[in-house]
């Protein structure tokens, strides 16, 4: 193999981390397309062991600025499992308006400043406000609800500090809660309104056979409990996810790449596949915008995620005022435990997807072990995929090479990967051989 | 009216939370890109300009050979850099494995450890390059980074203050938590700029902001064991994510070698 064609363009951007991606040519097609994530190993599982069990919240969280909360609640989850802590359905909501908060955060922030100046060939959000400035303006304000939000549950918007094994710190201040209520109000309004203007973006025209996977739970939209179902049939306890999935290390990447156990296949995770199990339990005005905008019950467009998240938006908007409406200070704010040896898994529906925890715990408190799989790390066979299949027919369709670098990034950034739970300085590199 | 000083983000091995405060000023966002010009940032915005810049907002610490590279070639390009967080600043919680065993720590984490190259320290930006000015925090605090930015555009040397948590506490009215209930907070030696949430939220601080100036850490930390707090307690209280910080790590070495620890082995 010669690579005598190299073309570098710059760095994969808008993306959470820095992540870049390799495509090598044979007789002018498409031979194998890698996603690169040289992040610089941070060693979190390695460096939990020994530490006392009430620090993984906060020590997890640092893997991740974009989805702490998503690290602090999978982590909790799982060490109550581990511990044998049953929390009260107080906690549980609380939990879940926290969440409510990240997602928020995340996806206004994806969706406006990320993902949508693709639509229109801006460089970036702050320069396509300068063509849509009310539309960036609400983007911001959306997100910035969401912010406030964790901070008065969390009390600070990146790296929460009031999360713990058991419950909470402390129970939020009541007064502050019913401050949260005209914004949440309007943010319901807010991310239906943006909903519809991302709507009438124009999508490409791309549709793949995914098996997607994601959380369900009977009564609720998927965020901190459910069983794993998938859309080929699949329906497990998250107890037994290491008989379905299993991770693949390849030289590629300093992430460890997530498949199905026995097919050895890619699968999809995120807004989408969530959407496609769980749109009945979505909230009423999510359920109904969902069918005004005209998004197909079984969507296999990958650049419909940000149509998704759109309406996930307006969903974390209208449960979390429920909540806020409903809630009052009474009750405790952690259940307390007893130390004992043993293991637990949980995993919760992260914005980017399924996050999947998993660890041991001795007499003394301490963690033996512990293992984290991020839903970055599971979806990048799945854009590996669907780069080489749309690149493919990009190329075929006589698009140039550069036009074949932006698609590259587009694709990529539906699927809002967060490099940084793993990510290094990475080029989108050509390499003919001959 | 001067020509707007050109900013560039620059990341090592981070969790992206300090450049992300900076995504996270919603009110100020736009009114930041009137006076400075991005031209460098990565994570929000496809267009990549080269360098010289006048600042550049560095997050993360090294932990490659690449990087120990890289970073002098941004401090070559920056007329003023500054260091944005605990990894930047101290090493972060990754500097952790300055205490452990590098090989086996990849090891247990990488079934193909092979694939893996990495450095046996995670350390500061400052152990490589000059730092004009470091900012403080596990992240850093937004509204203190949009006022250096102001500060910096309009020619004025940036200050934050440098006062402990502690005082913080004091003026929220929070009960002081040592006094109150015993427990061990790194309030007293930890570098403001948080707002002392923490304690405002029952528990004790941990330290994310760093050590203050002057910090005496260790006779906080003669106070904790008097009042009974174990050494296997205090140590990894020390150590996290201000681990490398001069006044923790010290006091930390201290306590292992006084104390009985098992966590403490130098490699
Ligand atoms: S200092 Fe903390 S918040 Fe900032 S990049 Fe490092 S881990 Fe993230
Ligand atoms: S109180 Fe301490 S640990 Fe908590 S946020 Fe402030 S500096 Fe960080």
């Amino acid at each position: 193999m010669t690579s005598n064609d190299l073309i570098e363009v710059p760095i994969l951007t808008r993306v959470e981390g820095e992540g870049g991606v390799t495509i090598r040519l044979r007789d002018g097609a498409i031979e194998n397309v890698q996603l690169n994530i040289y992040e610089p190993p941070r060693l979190f599982e390695a460096l939990l062991r020994g530490r006392p069990l009430e620090e993984t919240p906060d020590i997890t969280a640092r893997i991740c600025g974009i989805c702490p909360v998503a690290y602090q609640m999978s982590s909790v989850h799982a060490l109550e499992a581990a511990l044998g802590i049953q929390i009260t359905p107080k906690i549980r909501r609380l939990r879940r308006l926290l969440y409510c908060g990240e997602w928020i955060e995340s996806h206004a922030l994806h969706i406006h400043l990320l993902h949508a100046p693709d639509f229109f060939g801006a460089a970036s959000g702050i320069a396509l406000a300068q063509r849509f400035p009310d539309e960036i303006k609400r983007g911001l304000q959306l997100k910035k609800f969401g912010n406030r939000m964790l901070d008065v549950v969390g009390g600070r918007a990146i790296h929460p500090i009031n999360v713990r094994v058991g419950g909470f710190h402390r129970l939020p201040n009541a007064q502050e809660m019913a401050s949260l209520i005209p914004h949440f109000e309007w943010g319901v309004q807010a991310a239906t309104e943006a909903t519809r203007w991302v709507a009438t973006f124009s999508f490409p025209d791309f549709e793949q056979p995914y098996e997607y996977v994601s959380l369900s739970h009977p009564d609720e939209y998927p965020m901190n409990e459910g069983e794993i179902v998938s859309s080929t049939g699949l329906k497990i306890p998250v107890t037994e996810y290491d008989q379905n999935f299993v991770e693949e290390h390849v030289a590629h990447s300093t992430a460890l790449h997530a498949v199905r156990r026995k097919e050895r296949t890619s699968y999809f995770l995120g807004p989408l596949a969530r959407i496609n199990h769980n749109r009945d339990r979505l909230s009423p005005s999510a359920r109904s915008l969902a069918d005004e905008v005209g998004l197909a019950a079984d969507c296999r467009n990958p650049f419909k995620n940000i149509v998704a998240r759109c309406l996930e938006l307006v969903h974390a908007y209208e449960e979390a005022l429920a909540i806020l409406r409903d809630y009052d200070s009474s009750g405790i704010a952690h259940v307390d435990y007893e130390y004992r040896e043993g293991s637990g898994c949980a995993a919760t529906e992260a914005p980017r997807g399924i996050l999947f925890h998993e660890y041991r715990v001795d007499q003394a408190g301490k963690i033996v072990s512990g293992r984290i799989i991020p839903p970055t790390s599971q979806n990048q066979r799945q854009i590996e995929r669907d780069l080489l299949e749309h690149l493919t027919s990009r190329l075929q369709a006589g698009a140039s090479r550069d036009e074949l670098a932006i698609d590259c990034e587009r694709l990529v950034r539906t699927y809002d990967p967060c490099i940084s739970c793993s990510t290094h300085f990475l080029k989108v590199r050509w390499e003919e051989c001959s | 009216m001067p020509r707007k000083p050109r900013l560039a983000v620059f990341k090592f091995a981070s969790c992206d939370g300090c450049q992300l405060s900076l995504l996270d000023a919603e009110d100020e966002l736009l009114a930041i890109c009137d006076r400075v010009e991005i031209a460098h940032f990565a994570e929000a915005s496809s267009d990549l300009q080269p360098g010289p810049y006048d600042v550049a907002l560095v997050e993360g610490s090294i932990t490659t050979h690449e990087d120990a590279e890289r970073i002098k070639r941004v401090r070559a390009d920056s007329k003023f850099l500054m260091t944005i967080g605990a990894c930047a600043t101290a090493g972060g919680i990754q500097s952790l494995r300055n205490w452990g065993q590098i090989d086996e720590w990849v090891q247990s984490v990488y079934p193909s450890p092979d694939f893996i190259r990495t450095l046996a320290t995670s350390t500061a930006i400052a152990d490589h390059v000059l730092v004009d000015f470091a900012l403080h925090g596990c992240p850093i605090n937004h509204h203190q980074l949009v006022d250096i930015l102001v500060a910096l555009a309009e020619g004025r040397q940036p200050r934050v203050p440098s006062h402990s948590v502690c005082l913080d506490c004091k003026h929220r009215g929070t009960v002081c938590h040592v006094v109150a209930r015993g427990i061990p907070c790194l309030g007293p030696v930890t570098q403001s700029g948080c707002g002392a949430i923490c304690p405002a939220y029952d528990r004790g601080c941990y330290g994310c902001f760093g050590p203050s100036q002057p910090a005496n850490t260790a006779s906080l930390v003669s106070q904790f064991q008097s009042q009974g707090h174990s050494t296997e307690k205090l140590v990894p209280l020390l150590r996290s994510f201000n681990a490398a910080a001069p006044e923790f790590h010290h006091a930390s070495e201290k306590l292992v070698i006084l104390g009985t620890s098992s966590e403490g082995r130098r490699s």
